[in-house]
């Protein structure tokens, strides 16, 4: 047999070599259909049904009629209401503790349970945050008496929120060369000072990033929703609103979806439609502002 | 010109101290919010259980009646359709997410379409689970019906495909599931596929290895406690995803091994009755929520455990 080191493409090494290059590339492209299909439905479906009437009115009782349908108004304030109460709560315990476990732990057992307890409390599946803020909160009428209640599903998804917090925290600091600590300390800044004036604005970016696409995570969230904050048909007139049930655009598609009446499931649609864009802008927005970061 | 007092080795006042002590016994206080949540979530759903726990004992694992007249509760099917969904959707997720994330660390393509896919594939991750259960029931049931009616024709005789489709049921779920875990899968095995340094590849070309000997032998084995943690995570995930599988899953609690037939898992539950339920039923079902955490607690757990023990050092 006569030797040489030409490619062979009838070799089976390379005759398998070439099958499996073209089995992932399938793969890859069968990994990117479902955002495809998803994203044009959504857009296409939803965005056709997209109207003035619609993004501000209330949805009225369920019915065939789909003239009178209403609107999803509520359900729009009703979701950034709550999200707002979680990064209220969420962004300053877990910056805190992101702070604490960058810059003050030594590598200690209580740090490293933290830790542990962090990664391991956001694999806690969401719908079990919202059976802990039923049982602790909605039953117990903890707060003024209200029951269920936009702040218990504000705190629900805050508890969801939290990790993602203090990772990006402690991570974004990690970021920050251990110089730029040094020389504020040794001019004689305080930690305190440090740590607010020199290594929290240095890593602002990524923490914030990290933030935001936490919060987009939380404001998509149903699961912890559905019997905290339960849902309702009316705008919030007075600040004291939020004590009560309240309406967001992910319960609302939930609900809707199974109802019978093709009005709901019109305004199901329309209400994925403003969610979608939403949660994809803040992602994207976010990725190219970090990106930008990245470059320079 | 400054006087002299300006450069003066000064004590810090009083104020500052207190601060700077402040400062830090707060953070320490934040950082033990993460255990204290975690810690009162577990003891918090452990006694909403214990009536049902000692009640229906290890007998709720295996039985499947879920009767609030009479009072009878078991989680079987729950339990059942819980972990057949989520290991099924990952026999599917695993070959799709790890196929996906070699394509996008070899150099198979211009960077930029690698990027492009990474991103999207990422992007399917920020999409809601609400809105994908959405799109489930409305397009993706309909259209797949008739290739599970196939599969019941020719494949009925085995057990787990032994009932006709009727619409809702597990196998559109473990499809939905797989869409939910992809992009955890693909951006975790790109990751550790990206962190397999680059010797260890010229290695294996060097001494006459295909680009998939390479792959198989070498750069897999290296990046593989990234991607069984990664693999783990998604196990997690899939266990305690709730709203996409409750739209389509058909929440029957009559059992059935098909996974043809409509189901329950222990999230879809508590979905649908927590609301109202009352007396032994929210204890039944608390009972079913502590059985979901340790699952998915052993699971994460499990998945840290991993990575810090199998990761090759170099």
């Amino acid at each position: 047999m006569k030797r040489n080191l030409n490619y062979k493409p009838k070799l089976s090494r390379n005759i398998s070599n070439r099958l499996l290059t073209l089995i992932s590339g399938i793969f890859a492209s069968i990994a990117v259909l479902p955002l495809v299909l998803v994203i044009t439905y959504v857009l296409i479906k939803g965005g056709s049904l997209i109207n003035l009437d619609l993004l501000i009115l209330e949805p009225q009782p369920p019915g065939d009629d789909l003239e009178n349908a209403g609107g999803i108004g509520n359900a729009i304030v009703g979701t950034f209401i709550m999200t707002g109460i979680a990064s209220l709560i969420s962004i300053p315990i877990g910056v805190g503790g992101g702070i604490y476990l960058s810059e003050y732990s030594k590598d200690g057992t209580f740090s490293r349970f933290i830790r542990f307890g962090t990664n391991v409390l956001s694999g806690v599946p969401s719908i079990i945050s919202g059976v802990f803020v039923y049982a602790v909160i909605v039953v117990s009428k903890v707060i003024f008496g209200s029951m269920f209640s936009g702040i218990a599903g504000g705190i629900a998804l805050s508890i969801l929120m939290l990790p993602t917090v203090i990772k990006t925290t402690d991570e974004g600091l990690k970021l920050v060369p251990n110089d730029l600590r040094n020389a504020s300390l040794g001019v004689g800044a305080s930690m305190f000072t440090t740590i607010v004036y020199v290594t929290l604005p240095a890593s602002f970016r990524s923490i914030a990033t990290g933030v935001v696409l936490g919060l987009a995570r939380a404001a998509g969230e149903t699961a912890p929703l559905i019997f905290t904050a339960l849902f309702s048909f009316y705008h919030i007139t007075s600040f004291s609103d939020i004590f009560y049930e309240m309406s967001s655009l992910s319960v609302l598609i939930y609900n809707f979806a199974l109802e019978p009446y093709e009005a709901q499931n019109e305004l199901a649609w329309a209400a994925s439609f403003v969610l979608v864009i939403i949660l994809l802008g803040i992602n994207i927005i976010s990725r190219l502002i970090s990106n930008l970061a990245s470059e320079k | 010109m400054a006087s002299n007092k300006d450069f003066l080795l000064r004590n810090r006042t009083r104020p500052e101290k207190i601060i700077d002590k402040g400062f830090k016994s707060l953070t320490v206080f934040m950082a033990s919010m993460v255990a204290f949540v975690l810690i009162s979530i577990l003891l918090v759903v452990f006694f909403e259980s214990t009536e049902a726990m000692a009640r229906y004992g290890l007998k709720f694992l295996i039985t499947s009646d879920w009767n609030p007249v009479t009072d009878q509760y078991g989680a079987f099917t729950a339990i059942y359709g819980t972990l057949i969904t989520s290991l099924l959707s990952l026999v599917i997720a695993v070959p799709l997410g790890v196929g996906t994330a070699i394509f996008i660390t070899e150099n198979f393509i211009p960077e930029s379409i690698k990027n492009i896919i990474g991103l999207m594939v990422e992007l399917l991750a920020a999409i809601p689970s609400v809105v994908l259960g959405l799109w489930a029931v409305f397009v993706m049931e309909p259209f797949i019906r008739p290739f599970l009616s196939l599969l019941y024709k020719y494949l009925g005789w085995i057990p787990f495909l032994s009932t006709e489709p009727i619409g809702p049921g597990m196998a559109p779920a473990i499809l939905i599931l797989v869409v939910m875990i992809l992009p955890i899968i693909t951006s975790i095995s790109r990751d550790s596929l990206n962190q397999v340094p680059f010797k260890l590849r010229q290695a294996a070309y060097g001494i006459g290895a295909t680009r998939w000997t390479a792959i198989f032998n070498v750069i897999l084995p290296a990046a593989i406690s990234g991607i069984t943690g990664g693999v783990l995570l998604a196990l997690g995930r899939a266990m305690g995803e709730t709203m996409a599988v409750t739209m389509i899953i058909g929440n029957s609690n009559n059992f059935s091994w098909s996974i043809l037939s409509p189901g329950y898992t222990i999230s879809a539950m508590l979905a649908n009755q927590f609301g109202e339920a009352d007396g032994s039923q929210v204890s039944s079902l608390m009972y079913a929520a502590f059985i979901l955490m340790i699952l998915t607690l052993i699971v994460n757990i499990f998945a840290q455990w991993i990575v810090k023990s199998l990761s090759l050092k170099y």
